[in-house]
């Protein structure tokens, strides 16, 4: 493995003139959890939604530098945006289900991309709510309510619909900070399981959580990339005394 | 920002010192039993030792309660895994203290073989060489802890030279191996002290630059 998925070279990001992210340049490894950590306002979550064009309906924006995806710069003119977001999907801090079922919860993303074959969709919903780690707890009430569904298990069908559509990368903005400790648990090792699948960048602000679940950490502060290097190298002996400084709770 | 986990922090370099001057103390009555050729001292140090066995317990304890309440990184890990290793070390040394007392129980039964002027200058060396580990450790002194390191060839050198010393009175007389042997052994006690102290200097260099230093890494990483 060691085989790059992203490389973000020399990466700007501007709101309406205002610098958030400097010169950011950094190889995201496929099937690893790379986790971003950083004190708020750092530009974390700005980077993670640059990676699939998320920030792009914001006016105002520049960018400039190139973010690869299998060395396909995803920012050149000729890229179909939506085309990205099915190849880099996204969970966000809190569960967003749609007002739907269950069932159509996870089959919208499918539906709206043309898909009419019943029997598939019905197998991609079971193969997404279980890789989900979600079918046992919803198979016998797959035409609820998603709002029938406590938070954890609400965040984990907005993993399921984000995989339903056969994503290579998963980015996660602090997925289970709005979630009690159990539920957390269960996101962490959904995730273990995830990345021998997909590629996964998680922002999270939980320093332990960034520890417990990454293979690789990257720490900005003030629209930088400060230090990134594997997380056991990251929590045990950082290179910047920054890094240090933030990961021992000194600031931040 | 001052954290209440600092706090925390000083009061275990704080019992760590603590324990550092109970082991001092129990090399120097050990060394002075011997020199001075007193048993009860002897006894007093044997003795003594559960004080600083009962000591390691309540550092390991505290180190493990920090480990699991606030989940340490970075370089308060490495203090706290390094003050783990350290405890040990001197609570060996404490051991050695009591061997050394053990043996000047028996030495003390008999003449002398041979006035003693290595070995008190061994203990010193020694001596020292704890003292400034655990200064390092106080006073985050990176090259004092590499300094130290250095001294502990000194050591070895003055215990190769006590065992060929006394290997010529065995072979001349064969009715001096006993004593040979008790005095043969308290250098051989005095050198695992000095290795002991060299071990909490490389825990120390550890903690403050994240370099390990052991089994001569860094020489081997040069030549990688």
């Amino acid at each position: 493995m060691n085989d790059t998925k992203i490389d973000v070279i020399n990466f700007n990001f501007y709101y309406s003139g205002e610098k958030a992210l400097n010169n950011v340049t950094i190889s995201i490894q496929q099937n690893m959890v790379t986790g971003i950590i950083g004190p708020s306002g750092c530009g974390k979550s700005t980077f993670l939604r640059c990676l699939n064009r998320m920030n792009d309906v914001i006016s105002g924006i520049k960018v400039e530098g190139e973010v690869l995806l299998d060395n396909e710069d995803i920012y050149a003119s000729n890229v179909d945006v939506v085309k990205i977001r099915r190849q880099i999907g996204m969970v966000f801090q809190k569960s967003n289900p749609f007002p739907k079922s269950i069932f159509d919860n996870v089959a919208y993303g499918l539906t709206i991309n043309g898909i009419r074959d019943k029997n598939y969709i019905v197998e991609k919903v079971e193969k997404s709510l279980k890789d989900a780690a979600l079918w046992d707890e919803v198979k016998d009430r797959l035409n609820k309510s998603a709002f029938d569904l406590s938070g954890g298990q609400q965040q984990r069908l907005c993993i399921a619909r984000a995989l339903a559509v056969e994503p290579e990368v998963l980015l996660m903005d602090e997925p289970a900070s709005a979630l009690d400790p159990k539920a957390t648990l269960k996101i962490e090792e959904l995730i273990q399981e995830l990345k021998k699948k997909y590629t996964i960048i998680i922002v999270t602000h939980n320093m332990q959580q960034a520890a417990r679940i990454s293979d690789f950490t990257a720490f900005f502060m003030m629209g930088e990339l400060i230090e990134y290097d594997t997380t056991s190298k990251i929590f045990t002996t950082p290179s910047m005394k920054v890094t240090e400084d933030y990961i021992t709770g000194r600031f931040g | 920002m001052e954290r209440h986990f600092d706090e925390e922090l000083k009061n275990l370099k704080e019992l760590l010192l603590k324990m550092s001057i109970l082991v001092e103390k129990a090399i120097n009555y050990s060394i002075k039993a011997l020199v001075e050729r007193k048993t009860k001292l002897a006894e007093k140090v044997i003795k003594s030792d559960n004080s600083i066995n009962m000591m390691e317990i309540e550092i390991d304890d505290f180190c493990h309660m920090l480990l699991a309440l606030r989940q340490p990184a970075a370089i308060d890990l490495r203090f706290i895994t390094a003050a783990m290793k350290i405890n040990n070390d001197l609570e060996r040394i404490g051991d050695q203290a009591v061997n050394i007392a053990e043996r000047t129980r028996e030495i003390i039964k008999e003449p002398l073989l041979k006035p003693l002027i290595d070995i008190p200058l061994m203990a010193t060396l020694a001596k020292k060489m704890i003292k400034d580990s655990i200064d390092a450790l106080v006073n985050k002194d990176e090259s004092l802890a590499r300094d130290i390191c250095k001294r502990d060839d000194k050591v070895d050198d003055l215990n190769n030279q006590i065992f060929r010393e006394l290997l010529t009175y065995m072979m001349q007389d064969p009715k001096t191996i006993t004593r040979a042997v008790e005095l043969i052994l308290v250098g051989r006690h005095l050198e695992r002290i000095a290795d002991h102290a060299t071990n909490i200097s490389e825990e120390v260099i550890y903690f403050l630059s994240g370099k390990t230093i052991m089994h001569h890494m860094e020489d081997i990483k040069k030549q990688q």
